[in-house]
Parts: structure tokens; sequence; C-alpha cells
């Protein structure tokens, strides 16, 4: 019998013991304060605000009238059984009249300016799920994606963490609103390949998480030309294409390779998640549209990794079908998110702070750089945690979306009710009135 | 700890898993190291003029690629991949990338892992899935359609669950599920709590309450795949190696290898010993795998094991426990807990009964159960990581968000779940009727000649079909495939899918048939017998 030796306990592999998961950033380092303390308008008026979570509440009660007035009760178990639709039922295939309801509701987000073929669609557990996925058949380890600043600082672990991938950040700046550039575009491969670090495409997020932003149609086009010529991967993850303030504002990649006659459309990949339009995170439906068939034969073996159960597939089918229903919804959605946005910039604006000019999203992008002492990083940590203790908001530090400019945030505003964003436009006001004197 | 995000123009982004960055500066060095590390400077020598010679060929390539667009030539094509650090090793389908492109223009290549799926011919297992699923038998609608024996599901007790969902679910239900939505909006990926105390009571159910689960020690996901898979990027690193005893399930192939860049060792277990495995044979495949220079980080089992369905006994759980410790390694169990229950013959054991003991270290032993096998009903995709090491609980929770249960199931489940006498009255009757599908389909085939591995367990016989091949080997085992296919239009898994080294062998899985369909199902494989 051996000796018995005291060790360590047996070995784990490099992924579980990196820290690429990213959880110790601030990003998350915020969330535990709120965790801790979180703010509610009865028990616990002084507690923290919730600020840095993309979510969508401002329209679920939509979607509980809608559930209770469709469906009877008697339906409900038909329904979440899939009485009458196990039996054609495919594994990683996904439901057909899921698939068909997922591409009807992207074209109703896009105004109908887009077509999209159920069989491109491939179902994934999530926006996340869908990113890694894409990365893993994309780009080898070692290789590069390449991606705007600031961007959400869930790609870090999204993308790089278990796929080896590495991120290239293309360096966006305030000067003409983080647009992207062309020169930025070109910069950031060549950097790459100065590395020896072979770049196999670009993901942009369009609206833009954090700036809450659509990308102009130009600057697609651009970017459209830029990956052709490298011969490189386009994703273009649209999560919150439903978000954005005017339909006609947000352009999809799909339209414009539409209007190329889908001309070297074979490079392109869109990501899309009911999380953020519809604000059903909890369901995990995410997908991966590909105009390339190998990517969607691929895509869809890899999705056994990430499948949506068939529940939740029977129980969205309909609804998501329902013109009537997805096009009023997105309507009212908008509109409400844009009032939203209004009130905020409003409150921030007589509180003497100025935000990035926004039509889209969850979020605002907030220009603190005034306020620092210095223009550095450690400056806008050190008024992030002022504001996370005292003003009990929290924010996300644009450090943490890698952005190369000091002093901006994002503030999120979908998350909580009008009252509460009230709230914490006064906390905001007093803290800045406060640090002027 | 210092945040980790310093501006990236000035530092590059970190590389994860595995030295991959270097190796990218070495592709243009490593023929020429590849020839010193073979040894001897005279071979060096003899070798360096083809290697510059190829070296200056791959500039000249890679100068050409850089000189713009020129849309009428076709792009050069892709350099061969540089295996990663760590070994020779190569899987036969993840190394190459030289691509030919559609068209004049060039079209961006996806990655190794991207292009393994097109380049490797379907093997049988995946042609007969798709096969069958294109032209699928319907007693009404396609009688000469192609019935499905290929598939690892039981839907044997699913109207009791539908039954159930219809009495029991209510708008409320899903509502309720929006609400909360707006009260916390924070999901933890690993599953609500209240779903892990559910699972935990439902299993402690199946097991006749001989275990407690502890909810915090779960990590539950969307299915049995991921779950696999996560333990995998957890346990081992790109080139690691896990044994593997075969014939073992053909979905393992791509749950453990796939994504991960690790390597099957195989332990090959023969009908002679009733496929159980033995120390030796664990013993003989560590060691090649030693020669070979992989390095391995486990053993993954499965109890009742897939394909062949026989239950591992206590004794050959606790030799594994000791083969482990001797060798340093982790153990992940796959259990289907429908296996348990009151044979008399033999009982179903769980590696969760044996850790309790005080000899054994319980970090290196991670259970995996396949709730959704359990449940009957696929598509509800529920699997649960057992574990008392702490740092794999961690790893895996963060990994979860990737591959996480949607609210609505774990809703749904929860409420099943505490529903006990219910689960009770599934677990009985779903384990009668699997029994009774058993034994008709065994003894149908008992009928025709055909013997199978004795066992009243899982959803799937194992019969040798050897002395129905001609010859004697895997080509005569897929020539049968074949006619199993074509001729008596089903879709069976050879047990060469199932990486077997006695040909002849398949696996029936019977678990999607109703019993009046037996008798057409014995008629048809009668025709290629």
């Amino acid at each position: 019998m051996a000796i018995e030796i005291v060790q360590p306990s047996v070995e784990l592999s490099k992924i579980a013991l990196s820290e690429t998961h990213g959880e110790d950033s601030p990003y998350f380092a915020g969330w535990k304060a709120y965790d801790e303390n979180p703010y509610h308008e009865l028990h616990n008026p002084s507690g923290v605000i919730q600020m840095g979570l993309a979510e969508n509440q401002v329209s679920f009660d939509l979607l509980e009238e809608y559930l209770e007035s469709n469906l009877e009760s008697s339906n409900w178990g038909q329904k979440v059984s899939g009485f009458r639709e196990n039996a054609l039922f495919q594994d990683y295939h996904g439901l057909v009249s899921f698939r068909k309801a997922m591409a009807s509701f992207m074209e109703e987000v896009r105004g109908g300016k887009a077509k999209f073929n159920p069989e491109r669609i491939v179902l994934t557990a999530g926006a996340t799920a869908a990113n890694e996925l894409l990365t893993f058949i994309l780009a080898n380890p070692g290789d590069a994606l390449l991606v705007p600043t600031p961007y959400y600082p869930g790609f870090d672990r999204d993308l790089r963490w278990r796929t080896g991938v590495q991120i290239v950040p293309i360096h966006c700046e305030s000067s003409n609103n983080f647009q992207i550039t062309p020169e930025a575009l070109e910069a950031a491969y060549d950097h790459a390949r100065s590395m020896n670090i072979k770049v196999k495409g670009v993901l942009i997020t369009n609206p833009s998480n954090p700036l809450g932003a659509t990308i102009q149609r130009k600057v697609l086009e651009e970017i459209l030309d830029f990956v052709t010529r490298k011969n490189i991967h386009l994703v273009s993850d649209e999560i919150y294409s439903g978000s954005a303030f005017y339909a006609d504002e947000f352009v999809s990649i799909a339209e414009v390779l539409e209007s190329r006659n889908y001309k070297d459309s074979e490079r392109c990949h869109i990501v899309y998640s009911l999380s953020k339009d519809l604000g059903l995170p909890g369901f995990r439906v995410g997908t991966v549209y590909s105009y390339n068939d190998q990517v969607v034969t691929t895509a869809r073996r890899m999705s056994s990794f990430t499948l949506i159960s068939s529940q939740t597939q029977f129980l969205l089918a309909s609804m998501l079908s329902d013109k009537e229903f997805t096009r009023k919804y997105i309507k009212i959605n908008r509109e409400r998110l844009k009032k939203r946005y209004e009130m905020i910039i409003n409150g921030l604006k007589k509180a003497g702070i100025e935000c990035l000019k926004g039509n889209a999203g969850l979020f605002c992008w907030m220009n603190l750089s005034p306020y620092l002492e210095e223009p550095t990083i450690e400056s806008e940590l050190a008024i992030w945690k002022t504001i996370m203790h005292e003003v009990r908001l929290n924010i996300s530090p644009g450090s943490s979306c890698h952005c190369s400019e000091p002093g901006w945030f994002r503030v999120c505003f979908a998350n909580m009710s009008e009252e509460t964003l009230e709230v914490a436009l006064s906390r905001i006001h007093e803290f800045i009135t406060t640090r002027k004197q | 700890m210092k945040p980790n995000f310093q501006n990236s123009a000035n530092n590059p982004p970190e590389t994860t898993a595995g030295s991959t960055g270097i190796f990218t500066d070495m592709r243009v060095i490593v023929p020429l190291q590849g020839v010193v590390q073979g040894g001897g400077s005279g071979v060096v020598l003899g070798s360096i003029i083809p290697c510059a010679l190829f070296y200056f060929l791959q500039l000249y390539l890679k100068s050409k690629n850089r000189t713009g667009d020129d849309p009428s030539a076709p792009p050069p094509p892709q350099l061969p991949e540089i295996s990663p650090p760590g070994g020779e090793l190569q899987r036969a389908q993840s190394v190459r990338s030289i691509w030919s492109p559609r068209g004049a223009n060039g079209q961006a290549q996806v990655s190794s892992r991207g292009s393994s799926v097109i380049k490797h011919p379907d093997s049988p297992y995946h042609l007969g899935l798709k096969r069958a699923s294109e032209n699928p038998y319907d007693e009404s609608r396609n009688p000469d359609g192609i019935i499905q024996l290929g598939l690892d599901e039981n839907k044997l007790s699913m109207d009791l669950v539908q039954d159930w969902l219809m009495v029991h679910t209510k708008c409320s239900t899903i509502c309720q599920e929006l609400q909360i939505n707006g009260i916390t909006a924070y999901h933890p990926f690993d599953g609500l709590s209240e779903l892990k105390m559910a699972v935990s009571g439902f299993m402690s159910q199946v097991m006749e309450g001989r275990v407690f689960f502890d909810p915090s020690h779960m990590i539950l996901t969307s299915g049995v795949t991921p779950a696999i898979e996560m333990l995998v990027f957890c346990l081992a690193d790109v080139g690691n190696a896990f044994l593997v005893p075969s014939p073992y399930s053909p979905d393992l192939d791509r749950d453990i290898k796939w994504r991960t860049g690790v390597e099957i060792i195989p332990v090959p277990c023969r009908s002679s010993d009733n496929f159980s495995l033995s120390t030796t044979s664990l013993n003989r495949a560590y060691n090649k795998a030693k020669k070979r220079g992989l390095k391995v980080q486990g053993v993954i089992i499965s109890n009742p094991s897939n394909p062949v369905g026989n239950l591992l006994s206590q004794e050959t759980l606790y030799n594994l426990l000791d083969f482990a410790t001797e060798k340093n390694l982790h153990i992940i169990a796959t259990e289907i807990l429908a296996g348990a229950g009151d044979d008399k013959n033999q009982e179903f054991v769980s590696m969760a009964e044996i850790i309790d003991s005080e000899e054994y270290d319980r970090k290196r032993v991670h259970i995996i159960y396949g709730l959704s096998k359990d449940v009957s009903l696929p598509g509800f995709r529920v699997g649960v990581i057992y574990s008392s090491n702490q740092n794999i609980l961690q790893a895996s929770k963060k990994l979860a968000r990737f591959s996480s249960i949607s609210s609505v199931s774990q809703r749904l489940l929860i409420s099943m779940f505490n529903d006990s006498r219910f689960v009770g009255e599934f677990i009985r009757t779903n384990r009668e009727r699997v029994e009774r599908m058993s034994s008709l389909f065994v003894g149908g085939l008992k009928n025709l000649g055909i013997k199978s591995m004795k066992s009243s367990r899982g959803s799937y016989c194992w019969a040798d079909m050897s002395g129905f091949i001609r010859p004697y080997s895997e080509k005569g085992e897929l020539e049968l495939w074949e006619k199993f296919l074509n001729v008596a239009k089903m879709n069976v898994t050879p047990g060469s899918c199932c990486h077997c080294i006695e040909p002849g062998w398949f696996r029936f899985c019977f678990t999607g048939l109703t019993e009046n369909q037996i008798p057409l199902v014995m008629e048809r494989i009668q025709k290629v017998l």
C-alpha cells in the first residue's frame, strides 16, 4: 500500500484555473455590492440601485397580457407538453415552427426590410452561447477577432475563455462619437499581424453595447468592404435590434447584404436573442443566423452543447409568429425605451452631465471625464467606487469595456421602475452638486 | 486583486489555455525544429536545404497573400495547421485545413474545429440518424419509412408526463416566471436553488432513499452533453487524455473531444468477460497512453454502461476508485438513475453511495445525472453535475452560462418533482414498461437466433450479430448495417461506431417503439439475416 502523501487535490485544467471568466473585474464586483445591499422602494430605500444590468423590464406587462388572454388554460398544457408536435421533434434541428417563428420575428424587428430563411437559423441557449459557438467555428486557438471598443465586458469571457481565441480591439474615440472608421479597422488588423496573430473576423454589436447607438449604414458598408478585402468573417451581434428607439434608424447587416444581392454574404453571420428585446433572459433563447452553409451545418451540430428545451420552443412559437402581437409589442417597446432614455438624459443634463447621443438599447453612455481628478483609469475607478459606495449606484466603468478614454460609464435604465430611476437621478444630482463645491 | 483590464492599446490581449501565443511565431520554423528534435546534426544538415526551401516557399506565399485582392485568382491554399503543443497526437479529423475555395473569390475559411465536421465523412452513426429523420416510419402515413432504433431516448412514458403537464401547467406558472424576472433580475446560470432542491428530492426518491444528494453540490445544465464537455474542460488541457471503457456511446467522441482538443484512450472490454471493466485493462490502456506521451487526467464511465447496458458492480467501482487513487486521476461517472430499482439479480450502485466511505478522496469523483432520460420527455434537457470538489463546482458554475436550462423548464420541473406521488407512480410505471419492452425485444431477437447481452436496464439492447456478418470484420459489420438501413429500413448502431473491438455487435434502442411495433421490427430484421 503506497505511503499516504498529502498532496494538493487532483489537478484542474488551465481553463478551470484561468481568470478569463473575468468575474473578478469591476463590472462584476459592482453586482456583488448590489447583491449585498439591494435597493427596495419600501424595505431598503437607501440600498444600492442596480444600473449595471442591461435587462429590459419596461414591457413585460405586454407579454403577460398576451399570454393570459391568448391562451386558455387547457391549451397551456397542450402547448407545453408539445402533445401533437413531439413526434416531429428533431433534436438539434429544433422545432420547425419555432425556427419559422424566430425568422418571422427577426423580420418584424427589421420592419420587413430583410428576409430570413428558417433553414439558416441555428438555436442556442442564449446569445452568450451563440457568440462562443461562432468563435469556436470561425477561429482556431490563438487566432483573433477584431472587436470595436468600447465593448460588452462579457465578450472577454464568451469569445476567449474556452475557445482560446484572442480579442484585438478596434479603437474608437469620442471625437467622432466612437464610430468605427476604416483607419481604425486597418490599424487593428495591422497590429494583430505585427504580433503574428491571424485575424479571422470582425465582431460588431449593432446597436452597440455599451454605447447605446446604432451603427450607420455607411459604416456597415465600410466594414463589409474591409472584411471582404481581408477575406475574413463578420459577426453582427444584433441582440438590441428591437430596442432601437426609431425603427428606421436601425440598419441590419442583413439589409446591406440584401442590397448587394448577397454577394460575399457567406462570410456574414448574425447573432440574435430574445433576452433583451423581449425581456426574457431566463428563457435562454438565442440564435446564430449564418449565410454560410458550412457554418450552419457545423453550428447545428455544435448546438448540441447548448440546446433550447422543446417546452420553451413550443411555448414561444405561436407568440413569435403572431404578427399582430409582435408588431404592437415592438412598437410600444421602442416608445417606452425612448421615453426612459429621454428621462435619464434630461435628468443627467440637469445635473450637468453629458451623455453620448444614443438612439437604442437599454443604457446610456455617460461622460464623467470632466469630473475625474486626472484623465486616468485610476481616477475613473476612484470615482466609480465613490458612486458605488456613497451614491449607492452600480454603474459600469468604461475601462471594463476597454474604452480607450477614461471617464465614460454605462448606465442602464430599463431594469427598474420609473420611480426608482427618479431616485437614482436625484442621487446623482446631489452627488455632482456636492462635488462641484 | 488588481483588476485585469489594462489599456489594451499597450498590452496585447492575453491568451488562455495553452501556450497558443507561441506557436503562431513558430509557424515558419517548425519544420526545422522537428528535424532537430529528431536528433543528430547530420540529419539536420541533410534536411536544412529542403526545409529552407519550404521556409522560403511559405514566405513567398504569405507575401502573395498580402498583395491585395485579385478576384480572378483563387487564394493560395491554407497551410497545414500546427498541432497544439504537447504531443504528436492528432485526431485524423482536426489537423488539416487545406482548402479549395468555391468559385473565383476565396471564402473566408473556418477553423479546424469547424471544418472537421464537414471534412470527416459522416460516420454510420450520423448517417443513420440523418436518414431516419428524413424518412421516419409512421404507422399510417409512412409505413415504408425508416424505423429509428439508433436514438437513445425513452418515449415509453411520455404520455404520463404529458398528461401531468396538461393538468398542472397554468398560465400562472409561466407568468410567475415573468414576475420573478421583474423582481430579482438575476438568474443563477447553474439552476434555481428551488430546482436543485427538487432534483435532490427526486433523485433520492428514485434511489429509494439510499443516498442524500446535496443541492449545494449540484450544477444544472441543459443536458448530459454539455455537462460532460464542461467537466472535460475543467479537468484537462488540450492534448491531455481520458480513459474510456469501450464500447462506448458514439456521442462521447463529440462530447469529450471535439471542442476541447482532449483525446480518448479506449479501454477495450470483451464479450468473454461480459464486457466488464478490469483493472488490468485499465492499466494497459494507461501505459499505452504514457508511451504515446499523453497525460491521462481521468477515467470516464457510464452506469448502466452504454451501449452494453450492464450495471457496474460494487466491486468494479471499488477497483476503479483504487486505480484512480493510485494514478491520481479523476473519475467522471455518467449515471442514469432510471437504472436503479428492485432488480433481484443485481442492484444499481451509484458512485454517490460509494464515495460516502472515508477511504476515497471525494474530490476526484464527479457524477453526471441525465435526468432527461429519467423523466422520459425528450426535449426537456436536464443534466446534473454532482461533485464535492469546490474548485470544479466554481469553475462549472461559471461555464454553466453557456448551457443553461430555460426558466420555463425549470419551473415545470420544480412542480413536477415536488409532486412526489406522481414521481413515485411514474418511476414504477416507467420501470415496468422499460422492462416489459426489453423482454419483448430481447425475446424477439432470440427467436431469430440473435443473442444479446443480459440486461434489464437501459433503453437499448446490445446484440451479437457476428454470426450474420461476412467477413467477420468491421467491413462485414458495416455491410450488415447498410442492409439494415436500406433493406430492413431501420437505423441501428453498429459496434464499430461505439469503438467495439469485436465486430458484429449492434445496439438497438427500443424505447422509442410501441409494443405492437415489435412484430413488425422482428419481421424486418429477418430480411437481413
